[in-house]
């Protein structure tokens, strides 16, 4: 039996083991039992809904979507008024929390960084601050956070007539009025110029990529595309007859503001306790990548006769990127995914409209498998978009 | 010996103040350009928030709905039940310090001090009293432990795994009167409820946890598919949306004749999200195992079942204990969302408690409350467990 290398058969004829012994037989019986234990639980839970719906006089249908909502949404991205159908106020939830995720990823990226390099400086005041900062706001749970954030600061600013003015932004507790761009005429042209300023600047990461290829030097990829595409905007503003967006700056009239942009103080209160969350923990995924860079690797580059912001670009930054990834990735879905906790403070997001759509309709059922599948979907899809990156730095790295 | 020895000069620098400053704060002009804009952020915060902190804050709301605050609507007449969990809890914490950790005596000192310091608060003058109790109880069973009898260890464990129980038995009550009559959960609230919600998700979690864990890694692909979907599904989705799920399909699915509180269907949906996450750090801890240990494990015979129960198992779970307390933490953080189902853990009750009319115009103080308490348990308990772990050398081998 000793040199059987098929388990589950026998060398001699005759004594061939019993197919309830029999290894193969086992793990495909065993897997049938178990689809179908877990396949009969769900049954049984699924048949107790059906039946507890049928007592309320219910059958599970999504065709609900298209009835009259018949409520109001506080902020929207596209037009939506109260005669429209709840698939519509979903949809306009689920834009409120992709806007408020992008701009949270993107601000909470930025401080986080700054946090994770303050923390490592050599100066011991920023350190210690920074390191002060992020034991702080690591151990506080960020929904005490966001109702601290809106009833403590953005609603008790002062009212309209008496906001704190910085600049032309006016702090009230109707919100944050900002100067904002005003689309004229000329927006649709100027529009295209940026598509072509875009255009461009592929073409150049693209011949870039390809002479870094021939000559063996990195190109500094960023800093041209950026350049090219920052160049082509600045001159299609000036070449244009008229500016093609002209800022307007909020005034007080009466009781509210006119003119210039105003963030309502929901919306604020939610994306600055996003960010200031979320910053704490990316500066320490920053942190931790900066310093699984081995000193050697510095020591290396110097020995080399790199410079030091070469050492930066071309040695610390690759290596560090390939540690911070993978966490970063999950802070980007945990803030989308904290994006509902906007219920508690009336942000009207996916989660917080799916509420009103179920209290409005009674399909509980139906809103909360719409939800999920649209959180998981979009967690799914950040993964792989993730993971593409992930792969490709990973190929550039060796 | 006639040599001219250069005396090099000491670098006294360092170790005076001024050049402790010049090195650590004004080594470069951007430097010192950095410090003084730190300084002056650190004051343009600082000063507003300590006048208002000792002058214009009305902390009085804090005292008034303290036992709000700790225990929700607990019944007052039973609330020397939950000083009783307290006390075993101290005794417990008390006699586990002495039989193992003996020497770490500041750290020791540093928890018998967290009592005296909360003492020192403007509590009742009983209240005080109770609490200076739990350092009489503590420190007593402390000398108890550390007498040399080396039956105590086993009997550390098994307080250990009977605190528990007992501690939920008290609290919960049995009978309709008496001193001991049962105080339904949903009159359990405050820090009181954060703390339960946290610990039981914790605890029923971890056997779903393996369960999950160990079918992830399994090689017969059905089995592998649900676990997998199972545990990606609920860490797809915000906690919420789990929380909301159970408390309006719970009793969808079950038959119609059980009807259970919302405190325990909150409860079912944290220990679910919690049981996903506990699969992936536990998938860790398995795969942090050498597969030298299962080749051992076959090359000795050992069976499938024998290898996983007895090798791979135990090894792996303790390496995963310094995650779990991170991820408990990051629960008792989590169970706060329980308030967006109206249910009254610290948050919700610091809510209910701005609704009062006498209290309008305290939201800073009342989240600054409840901030700093989520910040003392989980900081330090994130501390205590860095310490523990160096000291008592879990999760290496």
């Amino acid at each position: 039996m000793g040199n059987n290398l098929f388990p589950g058969t026998c060398l001699r004829r005759g004594l061939s083991i019993p197919f309830w012994r029999d290894e193969r037989v086992l793990r495909v019986l065993g897997q049938i039992i178990f689809l179908i234990v877990v396949v009969g639980f769900f049954y049984y839970i699924y048949n107790n809904m059906i039946t507890a719906l049928a007592a309320q006089g219910m059958t599970p249908s999504f065709a609900f979507l298209s009835n009259t909502a018949g409520f109001d949404i506080g902020e929207q991205l596209i037009e939506y008024v109260r005669s429209d159908s709840y698939g519509r106020a979903i949809l306009v939830g689920l834009l409120n929390t992709v806007y408020v995720s992008i701009i949270g990823i993107f601000f909470s990226t930025i401080f986080g960084v700054i946090l994770g390099v303050a923390r490592l400086s050599k100066n011991f005041l920023v350190a210690k601050l920074s390191s002060i900062y992020l034991e702080i706001l690591r151990n506080i749970p960020l929904l005490v956070l966001l109702v601290f954030w809106y009833g403590g600061v953005f609603i008790s600013l002062p009212r309209v007539k008496e906001s704190i003015v910085i600049g032309s932004v006016y702090l009230s507790n109707r919100g944050v009025a900002v100067p904002w761009g005003i689309p004229t005429e000329t927006w649709s042209t100027y529009l295209v110029i940026l598509g072509a300023g875009l255009v461009a600047a592929i073409i150049v990461a693209w011949r870039l990529k390809i002479v870094g290829e021939r000559t063996g030097r990195p190109p500094l990829t960023i800093l041209w595309v950026t350049l090219t595409f920052l160049g082509t905007g600045l001159l299609g503003w000036l070449v244009l007859p008229n500016p093609p967006l002209i800022l307007d700056y909020p005034e007080l009239s009466g009781l509210n503001f006119s003119g210039g942009h105003v963030f309502s103080p929901e919306f604020m209160a939610l994306l600055s306790g996003l960010v200031i969350y979320t910053a704490a923990f990316i500066g320490e995924i920053v942190r931790a990548g900066i310093q699984s860079v081995s000193k050697g690797q510095t020591e290396a580059a110097k020995a080399l006769g790199l410079t030091g912001f070469q050492t930066l670009r071309m040695v610390i930054f690759p290596q560090a990127m390939r540690v911070i990834v993978p966490p970063l990735t999950s802070q980007y879905l945990n803030l989308t995914k904290n994006s509902s906790l906007a219920v508690a403070i009336g942000y009207p997001d996916l989660f917080s409209v799916g509420g009103t759509a179920h209290n409005q309709s009674g399909r509980a059922v139906e809103v909360i498998a719409l939800m999920m599948g649209i959180y998981l979907s979009t967690s799914l899809l950040t993964s792989l978009f993730m993971n593409w990156y992930n792969e490709k730095i990973k190929l550039v790295e060796r | 010996m006639t040599t001219d020895t250069k005396v090099i000069a000491p670098p006294t620098e360092r170790y005076t103040i001024l050049g402790w400053l010049k090195r650590n704060l004004f080594g470069s002009i951007p430097d010192s350009i950095l410090t003084i804009f730190a300084i002056w952020l650190t004051y343009a915060m600082l000063k507003p928030a300590f006048a208002w902190i000792f002058g214009e804050a009305r902390w009085e709301v804090i005292p008034d709905n303290l036992k709000l605050f700790m225990v929700g609507r607990y019944p007052a007449e039973y609330l020397w039940r939950i000083w009783l969990v307290l006390y075993l809890l101290v005794a417990l914490v008390g006699f586990v310090w002495g039989v193992w950790v003996k020497k770490k005596e500041t750290t020791g000192y540093v928890l018998l001090g967290i009592p005296i310091f909360l003492a020192l608060l403007p509590f009742s003058m009983q209240i005080r009293l109770q609490i200076l109790l739990l350092d009489v109880i503590g420190y007593m069973l402390y000398m108890f432990g550390r007498g040399e009898n080396p039956s105590y260890k086993r009997w550390a464990i098994i307080a250990m795994l009977a605190y528990f129980p007992i501690a939920i038995f008290i609290i919960h009550g049995f009978g309709e009167t008496g001193i001991m009559a049962k105080v339904e959960p949903n009159l359990w609230g405050g820090l009181l409820l954060t703390i339960l919600l946290a610990l039981l998700g914790i605890i029923f979690s971890f056997p779903i946890g393996v369960a999950l864990a160990l079918g992830r890694q399994s090689k017969l692909p059905i089995v592998s598919w649900i676990c997998i979907g199972s545990i990606e599904l609920v860490r797809g989705v915000p906690l919420i949306t789990i929380l909301f799920m159970m408390d309006l399909m719970l009793p969808l699915f079950l038959p119609a004749e059980i009807r259970i509180e919302s405190v325990i269907r909150a409860l079912v949906g944290i220990t679910f999200f919690s049981a996903a996450y506990m699969a992936e750090n536990i998938r860790g801890g398995l795969q942090a195992i050498p597969n030298g240990q299962r080749e051992a494990a076959h090359a000795l015979g050992l069976s499938a079942f024998h290898t996983m129960a007895f090798i791979i198992l135990p090894q792996a779970l303790r390496a995963v204990i310094p995650i779990l307390v991170s991820q408990f933490i990051g629960l008792l953080k989590d169970t706060t969302l329980v308030m967006i189902l109206s249910l009254f853990d610290v948050l919700g009750i610091g809510k209910a408690v701005l609704g009062n009319p006498d209290y309008i115009g305290t939201t800073k103080e009342v989240y600054l409350f409840v901030a700093a308490l989520f910040w003392v348990i989980s900081y330090g308990m994130s501390y205590a467990s860095q310490r523990l772990e160096t000291a008592l050398g879990v999760g290496e081998r």
